[in-house]
């Protein structure tokens, strides 16, 4: 390729080819008689320096964290795989320490053994899972409930103390293997009574029924008639959103009459709340919406011979744009089934492009009982106090967790933000989950801990069983001070 | 071995630069310090591997865009999904956005790792932005690449779709097949955009004008993914009318990128006369749209 009076560049890997008098993609090194030579920087940087300052050095060399490193604080030593002490109280399994600038840095690190645990499950999906309160069984165990519907999601609650240890011995273990599953990142196959049965995994999309739940609604019925009015105006009659919680009529709705848009005769099944929002137009469901229809005629009763004309355009499309007809009215005013318009096949895309994608995610929830933290201090309630203080950072696998207020040590942790395989059981059955709490190797010594137990990190690097990560770059690092610096 | 990439604050304190080889980054986050932090720790981790990342699939990325044949790095298929609609009717490889997928791709690692009002990532004018609900951007717009001089500006509020933005002409670090100074895009992504500003500028033409100097971009570039084809090296004084037909071919073509919801808006620029298409743009005068206050069920 290279012509002969070109030369390779080779200060960046894309290698360029440079002919003379030319510079290359870079705009930085160029072909001066047929010799590499740096040129000016760059000419944005170039007017920033001009003002007389040097530029301030952001990050030093090597802090790309890919955890092969175990020097000074790009290392952080996380509880997987620590052992536990329960129910020794003795010292955690390691109590590591390492300087972060300046200021000596403990770690504690141990696998807590959790009875008192499960997880928080948000199932991105408008398909009806079953009734709230309803049992959610695994393997035909019952391993949790149903809990409140949020906004396009379902709650699941799974596990906790009375499935784990509270029923038979196998709905102990089965509520364990669900729950380490889970929190692994592995997929789950749930039933809801009287509900529908759910293929969950955590960060993908869930399977409702054998089907792929791809996205999550826009907005209810009501909402998106809302958003897309001024879309649909002019181009169409009128529009039915329909959903499960609230469907919308476009000619009745405060956004049509805004717009102008005439009355269409059109009667809806359901209750009507305000002007062109209907509850319960039909049962929930997997189909349309959310609710159980497969055909959107039946939520229609016959429009209203007053109002409506012959040739009357209506669409009907479900809150996700996954479902949508079109109709004209005929002489008799029985909707007739045409194709979709163009114009109308753009909004109906336009509100799939608008649901984003539908997920499963699971928090693990937990609380650190009085012999975890004694492991940490021979004071256990100064750890609560220093953890609540935020002198004490506590991660779950280096992943930051969320501290929930009140008495003890309660915290919920996003699992996929945690390595591979963080979780592991016991017998018991109980789940074993990593956590490590940082603070100042002085903070430590007044809290009571186990000063002469301190090991500094470069005696756990020549350690060869240990499993080296890389430090996943939207967490939060685990050292960096919990109150940050000011800005440079 | 040292580190290729440049990772430093600005002598303002406040906007990160980051370089490595051929791209050069101008970040700035707005809101809590510590999150600004952390989103520029975040931003400078994601960089220093991005370039190895590109340069591995150089070859394929240079390549017209082949659905059978798929990049594998995630910027690289960003690339090649922001130009696949545009292939093969029109001749453009992947590279031509580049800049925007580089832009995005920092932007999201920065919005993942912290909780920002909004941020945006600078790839040599080549824009991607984050807006928390009821932030907005007053972006300017230069009548060519290489110049300071506004001539117009755009105000991004977080209700619009527009997270992107572009500018290409025949005096910029890329090649041009046309003669636009400057064509401005926004589009909901930045990669969309820099795609979109590439079309849109190559369309801007005065095909076998007299006053344009041309050559193969090979013999000035040999390895460019543009190959034999003329690319524009000088435009000499044009009269008004060509002006007004080169801009009008741009303009036409901007059209219909604006009708498939490829872009939002463009702003065209040639030799003094500008082209708005699309009503996001509004010249010289900014103004925000401001929405009514008003309860509206959550």
């Amino acid at each position: 390729m290279p012509d002969d009076d070109a030369i390779r560049c080779d200060a960046c890997p894309v290698l360029c080819y440079i002919k003379p008098g030319r510079l290359g993609s870079c705009d930085r090194y160029g072909n001066q008689n047929g010799t590499l030579v740096r040129i000016e920087p760059h000419v944005v940087l170039d007017r920033a320096v001009s003002r007389g300052e040097t530029v301030v050095p952001f990050l030093e060399r090597d802090r790309e964290w890919d955890g092969n490193l175990v020097t000074g604080q790009e290392t952080f030593v996380t509880a997987i795989g620590a052992g536990t002490t329960y129910p020794d109280y003795k010292p955690a399994p390691f109590i590591i320490s390492s300087e972060v600038k300046g200021v000596d840095m403990v770690t504690v690190v141990t696998e807590g053994i959790f009875s008192y645990c499960g997880v928080k499950l948000k199932i991105d999906t408008d398909r009806f899972l079953g009734p709230e309160q309803n049992t959610v069984r695994a393997q035909g165990e019952a391993v949790g409930h149903v809990t409140t519907s949020e906004y396009g999601s379902q709650m699941l609650s799974l596990g906790g103390v009375r499935h784990l240890t509270g029923g038979s011995r196998h709905e102990g273990t089965v509520t364990c293997q669900t729950l380490l599953d889970l929190c692994n990142g592995k997929s789950v196959e749930l039933k809801v009574d009287e509900g529908a049965s759910v293929v969950v995994q955590p960060g993908r999309p869930p399977v409702v029924d054998g089907v792929f739940e791809e996205r999550m609604r826009v907005g209810c019925g009501s909402a998106t008639i809302g958003m897309f009015a001024k879309q649909w105006f002019g181009k169409v009659d009128d529009v039915v959103v329909v959903d499960d919680h609230i469907t919308g009529v476009l000619s009745e709705h405060q956004a049509g009459k805004l717009l102008g848009v005439s009355e269409t005769g059109i009667k809806m099944k359901g209750r009507r709340s305000t002007p062109g929002r209907y509850f319960k137009v039909a049962e929930p469901g997997t189909a349309w919406g959310g609710t159980n229809i497969d055909d959107p005629l039946s939520i229609l009763q016959p429009f209203d011979p007053k109002e409506a004309w012959a040739g009357l355009r209506l669409l009907m499309v479900s809150t996700t744009g996954e479902h949508s007809a079109y109709f004209e009215l005929d002489e008799s005013l029985k909707p007739i089934a045409k194709d979709l318009p163009a114009a109308l096949k753009e909004s109906v895309a336009r509100i799939r492009e608008n649901c984003e994608p539908a997920l499963c995610t699971v928090l693990f929830m937990g609380g650190a009982g009085g012999s975890l933290r004694a492991g940490v201090t021979e004071n256990p309630v100064r750890l609560t106090r220093s953890v609540r203080d935020a002198l004490t950072r506590v991660t779950c696998g280096g992943a930051p967790v969320y501290l929930w207020p009140g008495g003890g040590i309660t915290f919920m942790v996003d699992v996929t933000r945690m390595p591979a395989n963080a979780f592991g059981y016991v017998p018991t059955p109980a789940l074993v989950a990593p956590i490590e709490f940082t603070l100042k190797l002085q903070d430590y010594a007044e809290l009571g801990g186990y000063v002469d137990h301190v090991r500094s990190l470069s005696s756990i690097s020549t350690d060869e069983s240990r499993r080296r990560v890389s430090a996943r770059t939207d967490n939060p690092w685990p050292l960096a001070p919990a109150k940050p610096p000011e800005v440079p | 071995m040292i580190p290729r990439a440049q990772i430093r604050l600005l002598p303002d304190g406040h906007r990160l630069h980051l370089n490595d080889g051929p791209i050069d980054l101008i970040i700035e986050a707005f809101g809590a310090t510590n999150h600004i932090q952390l989103a520029y720790r975040a931003a400078a981790v994601r960089f220093v591997t991005v370039l190895d990342e590109l340069c591995a699939e150089l070859p394929l990325l240079r390549r017209e865009p082949n659905a059978g044949c798929w990049p594998t790095g995630v910027i690289a298929r960003r690339m090649a999904g922001a130009v696949m609609p545009y292939s093969p009717e029109t001749f453009i490889t992947p590279m031509a956005a580049v800049a925007g997928a580089v832009a995005e791709e920092i932007l999201q690692a920065m919005t993942n790792a912290a909780t920002l009002d909004k941020a945006y990532v600078n790839d040599g004018g080549d824009i991607a932005i984050h807006l928390e609900p009821c932030q907005h951007f007053v972006v300017g717009m230069v009548e060519r690449p290489v110049g300071p001089s506004l001539f117009g500006t755009a105000t991004l509020t977080a209700d619009q779709p527009v997270r992107g933005i572009a500018t290409s002409g025949w005096c910029g670090r890329s090649f041009s097949l046309g003669i636009a100074d400057a064509v401005t895009v926004l589009a909901d992504t930045a990669a969309m955009a820099d795609a979109a500003a590439t079309i849109i500028a190559n369309a801007v033409d005065l095909p076998s004008h007299p006053a344009v100097l041309r050559l193969p971009a090979r013999d000035l570039a040999p390895d460019n993914d543009l190959g034999e084809r003329l690319v524009t090296q000088k435009v000499g004084a044009l009269t008004d009318r060509e002006i007004s037909s080169a801009l009008s071919a741009g303009v036409e073509r901007t059209r219909s990128l604006l009708a498939t919801g490829l872009i939002r808006a463009a702003a065209l620029h040639l030799q003094g006369q500008t082209r708005v298409v699309g009503d996001t743009l509004q010249l010289a005068q900014p103004a925000t749209v401001h929405v009514e206050r008003g309860l509206v069920h959550a």
